[in-house]
């Protein structure tokens, strides 16, 4: 019997394991992919958004803000990159600057710090690469970017090495009722919990209709973001937002915190909660919005695009608390700023729980801190000198574009990476210029002979992805096994 | 073989592919002592490793070999020479003084210092995102050397049902391959009018195993959340846009690319070579210098080549310049310049002197029929037939250029009429 499961392993669910690791409980997270992260936490904008922009009156308003502010102890005990780079609302139209001024007094009224209006002189000397018609921009020092997937990974090996309970490839596919708690039904094995934490991204409403506490609907929306090459590195050092509409954010130009520039997200409804594709017209929508404030961007310098969904509740704000079914509780409709409010979702639930009679006594040996994955690349000559004397597998270079050695793949392996996109996303091979094409085979390889797997079992990103096929079998890997 | 490693190199040569061994045996021929070829990865023979199809070497050994035994052929003498291979190995930086930054797998952190530098990196394949190609991003997409590697070296299939983009050379061999292991190539689609491989690939590969090829056509969707389930295909209009009212659907798993390659110059741009955006290799002069004294380039990270035998002619003349520098003997710069015009691509080396014959290998933009080529006023030359694969290679002598002196060469092509 767990005190706590956790389903869904995005940004939520790694919050929600860290958070609950402080405590003596037992807690488990199940997750339906091979991998934390691969829902929407992998695929989003990756931006600590400032804490201005969502409505104080709602709860992502709050969580907000209390989210960005938990990021830089969580980035230094967890070893990844986040930076404060700053952002700034531009003013376009004549009707956009009452917003502008609206905003700036809702962050305020926040307790949102440094916010400040630019005149377009003072935005033309720090971002001279912005268009010239520019009214007025409001800046936000507090804004900044991570990598989303990284910060998953980080939150998760933290709560593991403190006691979580981490399943992998184990979709919950039925929850019963019983004396004292749930029973979960994956694909492989039972699971009992007094209390469970639906933290199922997108399919959260289908989680929830399992014990028939779906009193909400989630509506995917789909957001299109294309990589740009890294000519354009430096074209702008802050996050540009147009002045938002309803429906979302609007399409913004992200400098990531790897410094390659990034333009979008669309926003666009969608029914299939699969539906990941990019399309024409996305690519459209984003680059001649982009271009109306940046011309010198063009969709001809795109290297990569991917979308991702935001599972938006039929509320429109986060769903998080008790549901009818004692025990069973969401955390759902966790659309955009999700990522900011992870942490503070994580405390807020935390908390809520104590409130229903969990005891949570801290653990006095918890551990904040993780050591992290090894980053050759940033190593000086001294420090990979004596890296590759401590472990020669420093001493091969997997990835070229990346400077990524055998040690941080192995190192990764060992950490749960189970597929080409789980290894490219923790030790970024196949992410540079080449996206794969000469480290492809050195690291399945190493998948194999690591995990024991022949390489015609090892996939993409899960089952059915599937890379290579046997020279005779005549059937395709994982049909009809 | 000598043991490693020294501190000093007459000539250390980055890549140990065939440019890289012609480079070192050039150098050795032309007296340099001692000689560095290094490579990351565990053999050398670069990209012929992977090339089991017979058809390398007809010009220089007059036979046909396969792509691992033209290789040996140059491992061997290569060796016989004294030269020291360090595989597993990776060039990380080499420093404008040629001080080189080796990383090793056996040995560890390495620096040596070279009296004169070869670039023989080769190149790489350009991969999904240089086309944007809308979609789903799912497993079974990748690039037609990466499956040779895959079908050649490990055994393994890329997919059952395969469509290739883009007609390069590597994708043509590989649909005859994939043929001959009992796959089904259900078609090679380009975006051009005009092919990207060689005759012989198109009729050897193609029209041998009755593959069509469409020109003129793009991928403009991937379906498939997974593994690729099918293509939505589309001809392109001049601007090489999708017409999609036009499209229709290939069911496939599999999707070759087979898009272009691109010179590995990282090392090049960071030392601040000058660099030619024709080739996206180095800028060379006569004796395959870059513009950093001491340091020569060849092969495929100079521009790239479509016959092997044309990259150890080139590389062994590079290893041989390179030697001469290191020992200090230094020809006579050059001093005509050469430029590309009228239907020129791309054009290596980049200036000429007279002193002795010059070997300048050129690319056309577009298929040109019945052509004459023209260096200056006073070199003319008759084609039949012009196309922007099949790299040309001309030879000119002292007769031709010592009536030139300090000037600006322009090579042309003046088409009879457009093929
Ligand atoms: C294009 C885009 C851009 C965005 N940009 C930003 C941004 O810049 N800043 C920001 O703050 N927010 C942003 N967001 C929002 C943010 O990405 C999300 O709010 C956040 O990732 C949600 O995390 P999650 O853990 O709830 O969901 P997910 O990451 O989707 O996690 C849910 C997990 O549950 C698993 N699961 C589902 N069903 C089951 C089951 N039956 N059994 C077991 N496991 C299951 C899934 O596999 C998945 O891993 C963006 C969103 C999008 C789409
Ligand atoms: C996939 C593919 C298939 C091809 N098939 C054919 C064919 O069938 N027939 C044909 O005639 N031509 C073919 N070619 C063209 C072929 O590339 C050339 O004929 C020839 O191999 C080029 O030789 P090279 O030595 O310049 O490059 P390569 O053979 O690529 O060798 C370069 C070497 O440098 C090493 N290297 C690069 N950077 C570093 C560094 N920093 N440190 C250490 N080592 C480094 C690489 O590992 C590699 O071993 C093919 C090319 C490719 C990419």
């Amino acid at each position: 019997m767990y005190d706590v499961i956790i389903i869904g392993g995005g940004i939520v669910g790694c919050a929600l394991a860290r958070e609950l690791s402080r405590y003596r409980i037992r807690v488990a997270l199940l997750e339906r992919e091979v991998e934390v992260g691969f829902g929407t936490s992998k695929t989003n904008s990756g931006i600590i958004h400032a804490g201005h922009h969502a409505h104080p009156d709602t709860l992502k308003g709050q969580l907000e803000w209390i989210g960005n502010q938990m990021w830089d102890d969580l980035a230094r005990d967890l070893n990844f990159g986040f930076s404060r780079i700053g952002e700034l609302l531009l003013a376009m139209q004549a009707e956009d600057l009452n917003h502008l001024e609206e905003l700036k007094k809702q962050g305020e009224r926040k307790g949102v710090t440094g916010l400040e209006m630019w005149s377009p002189k003072r935005l033309r000397q720090e971002e001279p690469n912005l268009s010239h018609d520019i009214l007025q921009a409001l800046h936000a020092p507090t804004a900044g970017v991570v990598n989303p997937y990284e910060a998953c990974f980080g939150l998760i090996e933290c709560a593991q090495q403190n006691g979580v309970e981490l399943f992998c490839g184990q979709p919950v596919l039925s929850i019963t009722r019983e004396d004292g708690g749930l029973l979960i039904h994956t694909s492989r094995q039972q699971f009992r919990g007094r209390f469970i934490l639906n933290a199922a991204g997108v399919f959260a409403d289908q989680v929830a209709a399992m014990v028939g506490a779906d009193d909400f609907k989630i509506l995917p929306r789909k957001g299109e973001e294309y990589m740009l090459d890294r000519r354009l590195q430096g074209i702008v050092t802050r996050l540009i937002f147009p002045t938002p509409t309803v429906s979302s954010k609007g399409v913004l130009i992200i400098p990531t915190v790897d410094g390659t520039i990034m333009v979008g997200p669309t926003a666009e409804d969608v029914n299939d909660r699969e539906d990941l594709s990019t399309t024409f017209s996305g690519a459209d929508k984003v680059f001649t919005a982009v271009r109306r404030y940046c011309p010198a961007i063009s969709e001809r310098d795109t290297i990569t695009e991917f979308a991702g969904l935001r599972a938006v509740a039929d509320s429109n704000d986060f769903v998080i608390g008790p549901s009818p079914i004692k025990g069973f509780f969401n955390v759902a409709g966790i659309q955009s700023p999700g990522l900011t409010a992870a942490p503070a979702i994580a405390t807020y639930v935390a908390k809520m729980l104590r409130g229903e009679g969990l005891a949570l006594d801290e653990k006095t040996d918890w551990q904040a801190k993780i050591e992290g994955p090894p980053r050759f690349a940033l190593m000086s000559a001294e420090e990979r000198r004596a890296a590759i004397s401590r472990d020669p597998a420093f001493g091969r270079v997997v990835c070229r574009c990346e400077l990524v050695t055998e040690a941080e793949v192995l190192y990764a392996i060992k950490h749960g990476a189970r597929t080409l996109d789980g290894i490219k996303f923790r030790v970024r091979a196949g992410m540079g210029r080449c996206q794969g094409g000469f480290c492809t085979s050195r690291v399945l390889d190493l998948l194999s002979s690591t995990l024991g797997v022949p390489l015609t079992e090892l996939t993409k990103r899960g089952r059915g992805s599937e890379l290579f096929y046997p020279r005779d079998d005549r059937i395709a890997p994982g049909d009809g096994l | 073989m000598k043991s490693p490693l020294q501190k000093t190199y007459d000539v250390v040569v980055v890549g140990g592919g065939p440019a890289g061994l012609a480079a070192a045996l050039g150098a050795g021929e032309a007296g340099a002592e001692d000689i560095l070829i290094v490579d990351r990865e565990t053999e050398a023979g670069g990209i012929l490793n992977q090339c089991i199809h017979s058809g390398f070497g007809l010009h220089h050994f007059k036979e046909e070999l396969t792509g691992p035994e033209y290789a040996e052929r140059f491992i061997q003498s290569v060796l016989s020479r004294q030269v020291t291979i360090l595989t597993d190995s990776y060039v990380m930086n080499i420093a404008p003084d040629l001080h080189i930054e080796v990383i090793s797998g056996d040995y560890g952190h390495l620096e040596v210092q070279a009296k004169s530098v070869v670039l023989a990196m080769g190149c790489r394949e350009r991969t999904r995102g240089a086309i944007r190609t809308p979609g789903f991003r799912p497993a079974g997409v990748m690039t037609a050397g990466l499956a040779q590697k895959m079908v050649n070296m490990k055994g393994l299939l890329p997919g059952r049902r395969i469509a290739i983009l883009g007609s390069g050379d590597i994708g043509l061999i590989m649909a005859r391959r994939l043929m001959l292991e009992g796959c089904e190539v259900v078609g090679v689609y380009e975006l051009m009018p005009f092919s990207n491989g060689l005759t012989r690939n198109l009729v050897q590969c193609l029209d041998d195993f009755a593959i069509p090829l469409r020109l003129s056509t793009t991928v403009a969707f991937i379906h498939g959340r997974d593994r690729v389930q099918r293509l939505t295909m589309a001809p392109v209009d001049d601007q090489l846009m999708p017409i999609l009212n036009q499209s229709w659907q290939v069911a496939c798993d599999t999707l070759l690319l087979s898009i272009g390659l691109i010179p590995e110059n990282e090392l090049s741009t960071r030392l601040r070579l000058k660099m030619d955006p024709a080739t996206g290799g180095p800028q060379v002069t006569s004796t395959l210098e870059t513009s950093l004294p001491g340091v020569f380039a060849c092969g495929n990270v100079l521009h790239v080549h479509d016959l092997v035998d044309f990259v150890t002619e080139e590389a062994l003349r590079a290893g041989r310049f390179a030697a001469e520098v290191a020992q200090g003997r230094r020809r006579p710069g050059d001093n005509i310049s050469l430029q590309t015009g009228e239907n020129i691509a791309s054009c290596v080396p980049h200036s000429l002197s007279p002193d002795r014959e010059q070997v300048v290998y050129l690319r056309v933009k577009r298929p040109l029929k019945d052509c004459v080529l023209t260096i200056g006023d006073r070199y003319e030359k008759v084609f039949r037939m012009l196309i922007p694969s099949e790299m040309i290679r001309l030879t000119l002598g002292p007769e031709i250029l010592d009536r030139y002196f300090g000037e600006h060469l322009k090579i042309e092509v003046h088409p009879g009429e457009v093929a």
